[in-house]
């Protein structure tokens, strides 16, 4: 359930909403990090449900001591209304049983909110790939129907591989089965995808194959490859990383060294 | 997950294990989940007077609530707040989860949260829950409890445990320094926190993340003290960091703090830990 934070005005029409998915590594919740840090958004709402794991924490995007106590929660909608462009972020994992749940509040909150598309940031596993997609790099996107329509051109002239469908049974040779879309360690992607298609909600899903690990270079390319196609920063080339990393990254892998070891 | 020093941290894998549910999931599926749903499901039990006053439509009259979440926290409510006579339980919380012991008795059952409520200013009341709360139960926990509370002029104050582990800083924590406070407050929460506030990248989860979000987006005046505690046990040293907690509370709430750490002693039952080498 969307909730707006006191008198912000919230009106989503004609924006883009840019999305993570839950998937290996948390790439794409990284990347959306990465826009609400640059893009200095504000928040202007809550997604309050029972689908997600409860956790809270102060302000993840601090930058001097005044707005560092500010709670936030596992939920939030950001928006920089110059660029028509809203974000979700969503820090705690779905709760097992509540996948299905999740992903119709999504898809009725973006029906009734008037986005005008819907970009998910997503993950696979890259040791669950086949022969085809082995080849070349690691990115993938996917467009809903009534996206392609509008952004056919767009998405042409930025050459673009499309994520591939792979055989139900590999191996198999005369079988009937039809080929089919498979996004392992992806969470809500592919059933997001699916649903945006019969719901005929213009979305498009931007993935990229990786592993667990150390994710950060990976949310890096990730939002890079979405501003090919979304500008949301203005550099023609990707000289130097203009993207901010947010304190909340720090300690990624735990607390210092214990100096009783020495 | 474990460190590089082999502390084991209980944090998630990030990888999604089942991402795809079953599309066709049949009727017997459906059922079994459904009553499992069921099973799980937290179910508030409130004395007749307060029942009757629920029923008739109406909250209950809350200006203070006191939820203490641990061994630790729960103690050192019985014991600073609870030990006075004034008090009267009005009613519990039950649930079932993974962890519940297979042969619940009703006394323990019952005794895992409770919630108490001063005879003589009746609108503080006190909950100490030292049971497990399950992942998908705690949003229900708190939605339920809060549903009963009046939320005009009602802050809430939770206490809650921690392991030292949990706390993430550049610096590594030195075993001197444990045990210590950290605070987390509501956006509404108008005041001076009686600790330092949790630094970034730090996160509390749990119960007490719930009751944060819940009165987060509900505006409600909350405050978090979570105490970092470097002793497994139940301990008096850990149960004295949240006395400062209290003082702030002391308006409402009149505490008996001419106690000393002897009394508290007596409150923490000797755990039996001969040795951690050997299991």
């Amino acid at each position: 359930m969307f909730i707006p934070v006191e008198n912000s005005l919230c009106s989503f029409k004609g924006f883009t909403l840019v999305m993570p998915a839950v998937a290996v590594g948390n790439v794409g919740q990284l990347a959306v990090d990465l826009i609400v840090s640059t893009l200095n958004m504000k928040r202007v709402g809550y997604v309050h449900t029972d689908c997600l794991i409860p956790m809270a924490g102060n302000n993840p995007y601090t930058t001097c001591r005044d707005d560092a106590e500010e709670l936030h929660t596992p939920a939030e909608v950001y928006t920089a209304p110059e660029l028509k462009l809203a974000v979700l972020q969503i820090r705690a994992p779905i709760i097992q049983t509540k996948f299905k749940k999740f992903r119709q509040l999504i898809v009725s909150w973006l029906k009734s909110s008037g986005f005008s598309r819907t970009v998910i940031l997503s993950s696979s596993h890259a040791y669950q790939r086949d022969d085809q997609q082995l080849k070349g790099m690691p990115l993938r996107y996917l467009v809903t129907p009534s996206l392609l329509k509008v952004s056919e051109d767009a998405l042409k002239s930025l050459g673009w591989r499309e994520m591939e469908q792979v055989p139900a049974f590999p191996g198999m040779t005369d079988t009937n089965a039809e080929p089919r879309l498979c996004i392992p360690g992806g969470g809500i992607t592919k059933g997001l995808y699916s649903d945006s298609c019969s719901e005929d909600l213009p979305l498009a899903v931007l993935l990229l194959f990786c592993s667990e690990g150390d994710n950060i270079p990976d949310a890096f390319t990730l939002v890079n490859h979405l501003n090919d196609w979304l500008h949301l920063l203005d550099s023609p080339s990707q000289e130097a990383n203009k993207w901010k990393i947010p304190p909340s990254w720090s300690l990624l892998f735990g607390s210092g060294i214990p100096p009783a070891l020495f | 997950m474990a460190t590089f020093f082999g502390e084991v941290l209980s944090e998630f894998s990030r990888a999604v294990d089942d991402d795809e549910e079953d599309q066709d999931e049949n009727e017997e599926d459906e059922q079994i989940r459904r009553e499992l749903e069921e099973k799980r499901e937290v179910h508030l039990h409130w004395s007749s007077e307060v029942t009757e006053l629920l029923q008739s439509g109406n909250k209950l009259q809350c200006s203070d609530f006191i939820l203490a979440v641990g061994h630790n926290a729960a103690r050192f409510l019985s014991v600073y707040a609870l030990a006075s006579s004034n008090w009267e339980a009005v009613g519990h919380a039950s649930l079932w989860n993974e962890r519940s012991r297979a042969v619940p008795g009703p006394t323990s059952e019952e005794s895992a949260c409770v919630f108490h409520r001063h005879k003589e200013t009746p609108s503080v009341l006190i909950c100490q829950v030292i049971c497990y709360v399950a992942e998908d139960q705690l949003f229900q926990w708190t939605e339920k409890v809060f549903d009963c509370l009046q939320h005009r002029e009602l802050n809430v104050t939770v206490l809650s445990d921690s392991s030292v582990a949990d706390y993430k800083t550049a610096n590594y924590p030195c075993t001197s320094s444990a045990p210590f406070l950290r605070s987390l407050h509501t956006d509404a929460f108008r005041g001076q926190p009686v600790s330092p506030s949790l630094e970034q990248p730090n996160i509390i989860t749990g119960l007490p993340a719930a009751v944060l979000n819940h009165c987060q987006v509900h505006g409600i005046a909350t405050v978090v003290y979570q105490c970092y505690s470097d002793v497994i046990g139940p301990d008096s040293v850990s149960m004295e960091t949240y006395k400062p907690a209290l003082t702030k509370l002391r308006k409402s709430i009149q505490l008996d703090s001419s106690l000393s750490t002897d009394v508290l002693r007596k409150f923490v039952k000797t755990t039996d830990i001969q040795s951690n080498l050997y299991i």
